[in-house]
């Protein structure tokens, strides 16, 4: 499974690229998504991964079952997750707002009204 | 302890100055003064021991791993140039208090003023090739503040940015060669250097360390071509180009040379180039000083000119040259910085400094005239002045030489024929003759405007008729450190009738038929050309050479640059591709053999699911059909998390996704759709940094999944998630208890990201908008009417 992961992995990276580049502003945010999706399922691949169970302790027991799945990829993964959604929301609200100011989605025009203002 | 005060009790004074400045008033140079008197009075009291034959060193570990010492070691030939240094400076500070009385910026000039002084003792007494470097720098940007110090005026601004550029460009061959030169003694420590005899001349580095620290060292002291900043450097204040053109910054790059003479020279590459620029340098600039008019002109042309001189004697080497050398250190020192302190005096008095427009100032400024003339008696080298005993030294030197003796000799005659002229110009012009309605308005000078020409004046005079007193305290320790062994040198007044006093004879005779022919000269069509070219032309190659590289990095800086993201985004992923791809092409690339067997059919949909939705994106144009495409990516990745032991991903990513398309179908609502307008050959172009890029990440994914596992890290926190955090979750004893201070960072981010969201939903219109807003409208009436 990691291998056929690598390469759905990099079928996102490709994808998430190709987006960014299009002018439209809402493809690129799309872009973003796809690549923080692709960015955290690497970390979870790279921590290895077992069709195993779930990092928890039972009750009574110390430690977790033998071979259970790797914390530590699931916790930077949660972290990047949450982060990656604000950005997600503060991305779209900045294309939003650059269209009501500028009543534009296309990043070709924002450069050339910054030529303009300068 | 003392020498580590002496060089930064400047800097202490630097720090200060700007502050108590206010409260000094008229005393302010006078009392500052007493700063650089003081450190010459203490390294005063090494004289007699470094006679003596005794050294002094100081060392204190300042980066021990890299054997780099704050440390400073006291010569003869350290002490020689840390004494010059103080002591003209302890006069040039009480001229700067004088010329720029009651400016608003004189405790700031006096912080610069103070700051070079310090830089440059620290120089000549570092003794490790770092401090050297770092106090060489320091010199360079104190002398970048003090030529800008009328930073108002465009003129200034460009010369200190020329001087800084020339300096440090210089500074940075200075230091690659210091770091060679450490390569092939494998030390630092600049006395442990001088010791070592023949390490770096047998080395296999030594042409490039050679031509490195020369390098560093013709752009300090102004050598052919680098020459050219130094005139433009007149812009400073007259205490600055007292100060910095004639007794120290300039001299730095002689002493870079002088100090590590012993170690370098003896070879013909060093004889030739360090003897051949030289000479070439000051015959063409004591020539090119009879071109202008400007008293600071001449004053700066006829310094490049001693620096050439100066230079020449290092490059030939023998034990007359070397004491030649020294001793027009000190004849130059104390004519020219006497002469600019005149050169300053007419301007603060005239407010003029062309020579042809000035006359008859003999009447208003005496004492200031008396130290002209004596000072130019001693630059023409007349006999019973300082200057003739170093011109006769120079001509002794050059005629008995083994090779080219006519060749130098000959320059040096060139030379000191122009040097004459240039003499009688600036002790006579502004003096002699009746006054004009310009100088006859000319005010008395104060007692600090005349007080430091008329003291180097007496040392020129006195020196020149007991030479002997320089002999065994400071001649004898400053030569033998030169040469690296004993030397007895003796300066006499009279060397009885020879070869060189002939040329004495004949250099006066010939400089004086050139003064008088120096206004059709001047007016010449060779000698306008000879100042198109090497004197203004070179500084105009400097401005092309600028624009040139303004104008790389300008076309440079659209092209990377451009404003579009794509381009950004190919610029540096397409460099990441590059340097990857070539990493794996040289190591090799090894990755786990490639099997799909054991894949369940489900996890086969699933990752179908996975790259499918996210593909669809690329082909659907309707905003709600985007959505929902990204949405099964998402949700089908929220599900692999599931099967591999991450509910607590899985359980976010459920969240996270549903808020995602929320938002989306919400915000998308209000977006119109852009259709794909770029071309099949921009999309090709994208689509081929897009697979680049995806393949990349493939192919280090796979040689990262090659290497074995190593997990300390994640049993760290299983083994102590119950014991020592008292959780059964590890995943969230790991984030809100192990790295509690990381999520608390996780969630002030998200924190600021909601009040960025929210002040970008309530912002005002800007004016951007409201023009958009104009344009629209008009756009409407036009189409209604």
């Amino acid at each position: 499974m990691e291998t056929l992961l690598a390469f759905v992995i990099g079928a996102l990276v490709a994808i998430a690229v190709y987006q960014l580049q299009r002018r439209d502003l809402v493809r690129m945010v799309i872009g973003i998504v796809i690549l923080s999706n692709a960015v955290n399922l690497l970390l979870f691949t790279l921590g290895r991964m077992t069709r195993a169970e779930a990092p928890l302790i039972e009750l009574g027991a110390k430690l977790p079952p033998e071979g259970s799945a790797n914390p530590l990829s699931q916790a930077l993964i949660l972290t990047a997750i949450v982060i990656g959604f604000g950005l997600l929301a503060f991305s779209l609200v900045l294309v939003y707002r650059a269209y009501r100011s500028l009543d534009t989605v296309d990043a070709q025009d924002f450069v050339e009204l910054e030529f303009d203002d300068a | 302890m003392g020498i580590v005060l002496a060089v930064f009790a400047g800097f202490a004074l630097a720090l200060v100055a700007p502050w108590i400045t206010g409260a000094t008033g008229r005393a302010t140079g006078w009392l500052y003064s007493l700063v650089p008197a003081g450190i010459t009075a203490y390294l005063s009291t090494f004289i007699a021991p470094v006679a003596a034959g005794e050294t002094m060193r100081v060392a204190y570990a300042w980066v021990p791993g890299l054997n780099v010492d704050l440390s400073f070691y006291v010569d003869g030939l350290s002490l020689f140039f840390a004494l010059l240094i103080t002591g003209i400076g302890t006069l040039i500070f009480i001229y700067a208090g004088a010329y720029l009385k009651g400016h608003h910026h004189l405790g700031r000039f006096f912080a610069y003023l103070s700051m070079f002084m310090a830089a440059m003792v620290g120089l000549v007494l570092a003794d490790n090739l770092f401090t050297f470097y770092i106090f060489f720098e320091l010199t360079s940007f104190a002398s970048f503040v003090l030529i800008g110090f009328n930073h108002d005026e465009a003129a200034s601004r460009r010369a200190a940015w020329q001087a800084l550029l020339i300096t440090k460009a210089g500074g940075l061959a200075l230091l690659a060669g210091f770091l060679l030169m450490e390569q092939a003694t494998g030390t630092l420590q600049i006395s442990a250097i001088l010791e070592t005899g023949e390490a770096i001349r047998d080395h296999g580095f030594y042409t490039a360390i050679v031509l490195l620290v020369l390098a560093g060292a013709f752009t300090k002291s102004a050598q052919f071509p680098f020459y050219f900043w130094l005139p433009n450097a007149m812009q400073a204040p007259t205490p600055v180009s007292a100060y910095l053109h004639s007794a120290t910054m300039v001299k730095a790059g002689i002493y870079v040379m002088a100090r590590f003479h012993p170690v370098l020279s003896g070879t013909d590459l060093w004889f030739w180039l360090v003897g051949g620029i030289g000479a070439f340098t000051m015959v063409l600039s004591a020539w090119l000083a009879l071109q202008y008019t400007d008293l600071k002109g001449i004053l700066a042309y006829t310094t490049i000119m001693a620096l050439g001189a100066l230079t020449m004697l290092l490059g030939l080497g023998t034990e007359t040259a070397l004491k030649a050398c020294l001793v027009f250190v000190l004849v130059h020192a104390f004519y020219k910085a006497a002469l600019f302190m005149v050169a300053g005096a007419i301007d603060h008095g005239v407010h003029e400094r062309d020579i042809t427009k000035l006359g008859g100032l003999r009447s208003k400024m005496p004492i200031t005239f008396g130290a002209a003339v004596i000072a130019c008696l001693s630059m023409a080298g007349i006999p019973l002045f300082f200057g003739f005993i170093g011109k006769e030294i120079i001509y002794e030197a050059t005629l008995h030489l083994d090779q080219a003796a006519l060749f130098f000799t000959g320059a040096a005659l060139l030379a000191n024929v122009a040097l004459v002229a240039s003499a009688g110009l600036l002790a006579i012009r502004p003096f002699m003759g009746p006054l004009n309605d310009l100088t006859s308005h000319a005010h008395r000078p104060d007692t600090g405007l005349w007080f430091g020409a008329a003291v180097l004046a007496v040392l020129s005079l006195g020196l020149g008729l007991a030479p002997w007193l320089l002999d065994s305290a400071i001649l004898a320790p400053s030569l033998s450190a030169l040469m690296g062994a004993e030397a007895t040198p003796h300066l006499a007044i009279w060397h009885g009738f020879n070869l060189p006093l002939a040329l004495s004879g004949v250099t006066v005779a010939l400089g004086v038929g050139t003064y008088f022919a120096w206004t059709p000269m001047r007016q010449s069509a060779p000698f306008r050309a000879l100042e198109r070219w090497l004197g203004t032309g070179l500084d105009n190659g400097y401005d092309h050479a600028i624009n040139g590289l303004l104008a790389t990095a300008t076309a440079q800086t659209n092209f990377l640059q451009n404003g579009y993201l794509r381009r950004y985004i190919a610029t540096i992923l397409g460099t990441t591709v590059a340097v990857v791809g070539y990493t794996f092409g040289h190591f090799g690339f090894e990755g786990p053999v490639l099997s799909f067997v054991g894949i369940a059919p489900y996890e086969w949909i699933l990752s179908l699911l996975i790259v499918g939705g996210a593909l669809a994106t690329l082909f659907l144009s309707a905003r709600i059909a985007l959505v929902a495409a990204l949405g099964i990516s998402g949700f089908s990745i929220a599900l692999t998390y599931l099967m591999y032991g991450a509910p607590d991903l899985a359980m976010t990513q459920f969240l996270i996704e549903t808020l995602t398309v929320i938002l989306f179908v919400l915000i998308l609502a209000a977006l119109p759709t852009l259709s794909e307008v770029a071309s099949i050959g921009h999309r090709l172009r994208d689509g081929v940094l897009a697979v680049a890029t995806g393949s990349m990440f493939t192919a280090l994914m796979l040689a990262v999944l090659n290497q074995p596992f190593e997990n300390r890290m994640g049993e760290y926190y299983m083994q102590y998630s119950y014991s020592e955090a008292q959780g059964r979750n590890i995943v969230n004893t790991i984030l809100v208890d192990f790295r509690a201070l990381d999520t608390l960072g996780e969630i002030t981010v998200l924190l600021i990201a909601g009040f960025g969201i929210y002040t970008l939903l309530r912002l005002k219109r800007s004016k951007t908008s409201e023009k958009v807003e104009a344009s629209r409208a008009s756009e409407q009436v036009e189409q209604l009417s």
